[in-house]
C-alpha cells in the first residue's frame, strides 16, 4: 500500500476510501495480537471517517492524502480517542481537543485508524517501556522495533498503514526507520507544530513522518508542516515545497562522511555508510571526510537536558486534573501515591536525574554546562555546514536488536541514540533512509543531515539512494 | 564529581514526588551514577565564556490581542479528572482542621 496510489485512486474514484481503511484493519487483525503495534484501535470511527472522505471526493473536494490510512503515536492529542503516552498515568484519558498535526492530516483526506504503541513518554529507544507491552519488529518478532517511535515504524513496517506520525526527541523517528527498514523524518525544530503533542522535553521534540518511500515521507511533511499560531515555538512561515525537489538530485553536492557519525557503529553499518558515500558520488556528489569532535558530547548533554525539561514537564501529572489519581490522606501523599504507581522505572529514572541536574549545588556543574555544550555543538554544525552541504553517517549502531538485550542497563540503550542526539541539540534537520542489509537480512538505515530548512536537499539526496537500491 | 550517594537519590526522589523502596533506592543509585559518570566528560570541559543556549531558536514572547475566544468545552474537560466538586476540579484536603 503506497500512499500516494491510494491518494490518486481515492482520489480518482477508482477506489474507495472505505475499502483501502478495510484492508488495512484486515491487516492489523491479522498480526496486531503477535506484534501490539496499535495499543488503541476505533475501526468504527475510521471506516467512518473513510466514508466521509469518499463524500467528499465524490463533492470534487481535491485531497492530497485521500483515502490514506495513518497510524498516530500514542502521544498525539486525538479530541475523544484514549492517548497515554504509554504510560499508566495516562489510562483511559481522553483529550478534549485535536493535536494539529492530526487536525491537518483528517482536512488533507488521511484516516486515522489508532494509537500506536511507544516508549512511555517517549523515553526509551526499543518500545519496551511502554505499560501497555513492548513491540515486535514486523521484520524478524524477536527483536524491538526500536522507540520511542516503534509502533509508528512497525505499523508501516507490517503493511497495517502506508503512513504513520511520529515524534523524534533524540532519534525517536530516525532510529525505529533504520530498524524498520523506513524512511523517517526529523524535521527542522519549529517547523511542525507540537500543540496537542505530549510534551518530553519541550526545546527538543519535533513531529514527522515515517513511510516506505522517500516521496511519501515527503508528502506527509508537506501536509503537516507550516505555521500554527498554537504552538508559539513554530517558525512564522508556510510549509516547504519537498516533492518537486525529489528529483533534484545531488550534482555538485558537497556531502561530508562524518567520522563522528560512524564511529562505534558495527562493521557492517560502517560499510553501508560507506557504500552510501559512493553511491552519492556517482551521482554527481564530491564526498568529503570531515570530523566534528563536538559531537562526542551530545549524549551527555542531551541525557542532562531532556531529563531536566522532562522533570518540569512531566510534573503536571499530580493527580488532580487529568489521568490516574491514587488516593492518600492529603495532597502531597496523594501526588506521590499517582507518580509512584503510574510512572514506569526509566520515566522515573529521567525524571530523578533531571531533578537532580537542576537542583542547587549541581545545576552549573550538570544542567548550565550541558547547555554550554549545546552552544558549541550549534557553532560545529555551522562551521561544517560551511564547508559541506550535507551530513552522512549512520542511524543507529546496530540493526534492530533482540527483545530484553538492553533493559537492564540503561546506558547501553541511551547509547542507540548516540549518533542521531545532535541533530535535536542543534534543532535541525536530518533523516534516516534505508540502504542495505546487515545481519540476517535486516535493514540498515544511513543518516543525512543538514543545517534548519534544509528537508529538500535531504529528501532529494536520500530518494539518490534509494534508487540505487531499485525502489 | 564524587558518587552519588542513597541520600542523594533518597532526596531526589522526594522532591520529584516519588516513592521508593530500598531495592528501588538501590538500583535507581547505581543505574543513575552510570549516567551521571558518563556526563564526567562534560564537567571536564573548559567552557568559561561560552553562553549557554536553552533553546534551539531561542525563546519570544509570542502574544495575541486580548479578546474572547472559544475555549476547551468545559463539561469535556472536567470530564476527566479524578474528581470534580460544583464544577472545579477536587482535590484532598489541603489545610488541617481547626484544632
Amino acid at each position: 500500500m503506497n500512499a500516494i496510489k491510494v491518494a490518486g485512486s481515492v482520489g480518482s474514484g477508482a477506489t474507495s476510501a472505505v475499502e483501502v481503511v478495510a484492508e488495512s484493519l484486515e491487516r492489523i487483525a491479522a498480526r496486531n495480537e503477535e506484534l501490539n503495534v496499535f495499543v488503541h484501535l476505533d475501526p468504527e470511527g475510521a471506516l467512518a471517517a473513510a466514508a466521509r472522505v469518499d463524500e467528499r471526493v465524490a463533492a470534487g473536494e481535491r485531497l492530497p492524502l485521500a483515502g490514506v490510512p495513518v497510524a498516530l503515536k500514542d502521544n498525539l492529542c486525538v479530541r475523544g480517542q484514549p492517548t497515554t503516552a504509554g504510560s499508566r498515568i495516562l489510562a483511559g484519558w481522553r483529550p478534549p481537543y485535536d493535536a494539529t498535526v492530526v487536525a491537518r492530516l483528517a482536512v488533507a483526506g488521511a484516516v486515522a485508524l489508532g494509537k500506536a504503541n511507544m516508549d512511555e513518554f517517549a523515553m526509551g529507544s526499543s518500545t519496551e517501556t511502554s505499560a501497555y507491552g513492548p513491540t515486535r519488529n514486523p521484520l524478524d518478532p524477536t527483536r524491538v522495533p526500536g522507540g520511542s517511535s516503534g509502533g509508528s515504524a512497525a505499523a508501516v513496517a507490517a503493511g497495517m498503514a502506508p503512513i504513520a506520525l511520529g515524534s523524534d526527541t533524540g532519534g525517536s523517528i530516525r532510529q525505529p526507520a533504520a530498524l524498520c527498514g523506513l524512511v523517517g523524518v526529523k524535521p527542522t525544530y519549529g517547523l511542525v507544530s507540537r500543540y496537542g503533542l505530549i510534551a518530553f522535553a519541550s526545546s527538543l521534540d519535533q513531529i514527522g513522518p515515517f513511510a516506505a518511500t522517500v516521496a511519501e515521507a515527503a508528502l506527509v511533511l508537506e501536509v503537516i508542516a507550516g505555521h500554527d499560531p498554537l504552538d508559539t515555538t513554530s517558525l512564522a512561515e508556510p510549509a516547504p515545497e519537498l516533492s518537486t525537489h525529489l528529483d533534484d538530485g545531488v550534482a555538485g553536492r558537497r556531502v561530508g562522511l562524518c567520522r563522528e557519525l560512524v564511529e562505534g557503529a558495527d562493521p557492517e553499518v560502517v560499510a553501508a555508510v560507506a557504500r552510501a558515500a559512493e553511491a552519492l558520488a556517482r551521482a554527481g556528489a564530491t564526498i568529503e571526510e570531515v570530523s566534528i569532535p563536538e559531537l562526542k558530547l551530545g549524549l551527555s548533554a542531551y541525557y542532562l537536558i531532556a531529563p531536566a525539561e522532562a522533570s518540569s514537564n512531566l510534573a503536571r501529572y499530580d493527580g488532580v486534573r487529568y489521568g490516574l489519581r491514587v488516593e492518600g490522606p492529603d495532597v502531597e501523599a496523594m501526588n506521590v501515591a499517582t507518580r509512584t504507581v503510574g510512572f514506569g522505572d526509566e520515566v522515573k529514572r529521567r525524571v530523578m536525574l533531571g531533578t537532580y541536574a537542576l537542583s542547587a549545588g549541581y545545576y552549573d556543574a550538570y544542567y548550565g554546562q550541558a547547555l554550554k555544550v549545546r552552544t558549541r555543538m550549534i557553532e560545529a554544525f555551522a562551521r561544517a555546514y560551511a564547508r559541506v552541504d550535507t551530513l552522512l553517517g549512520a542511524t543507529a549502531p546496530s540493526v534492530a536488536f533482540a527483545l530484553g538485550a538492553k533493559t537492564q542497563d540503561p546506558l547501553a540503550m541511551y547509547l542507540s541514540d548516540v549518533f542521531t542526539i545532535p541533530t535535536n541539540l542543534a534543532g535541525e534537520a536530518a533523516l534516516s533512509v534505508p540502504f542495505g542489509t546487515g545481519e540476517a537480512g535486516l535493514p540498515i538505515g544511513v543518516q543525512l543531515l543538514g543545517p534548519a530548512r534544509s528537508e529538500a536537499g535531504l529528501l532529494a539526496a536520500a530518494r539518490v539512494l534509494e534508487a540505487e537500491e531499485g525502489r | 564529581m564524587a558518587g552519588l550517594s542513597r541520600e542523594e537519590v533518597a532526596k531526589v526522589a522526594r522532591l520529584a514526588r516519588i516513592a521508593l523502596d530500598d531495592a528501588e533506592l538501590e538500583r535507581f543509585t547505581d543505574q543513575l551514577a552510570q549516567v551521571l559518570e558518563h556526563a564526567a566528560d562534560l564537567e571536564a570541559l573548559d567552557l568559561a565564556g561560552v553562553a549557554p543556549t536553552a533553546h534551539p531558536h531561542g525563546l519570544a514572547n509570542v502574544l495575541r490581542d486580548d479578546e474572547v475566544r472559544e475555549s476547551l468545552p468545559r463539561a469535556e474537560v472536567l470530564a476527566q479528572a479524578p474528581d470534580v466538586a460544583e464544577e472545579r476540579f477536587a482535590v484532598p484536603r489541603i489545610i488541617g482542621e481547626a484544632p
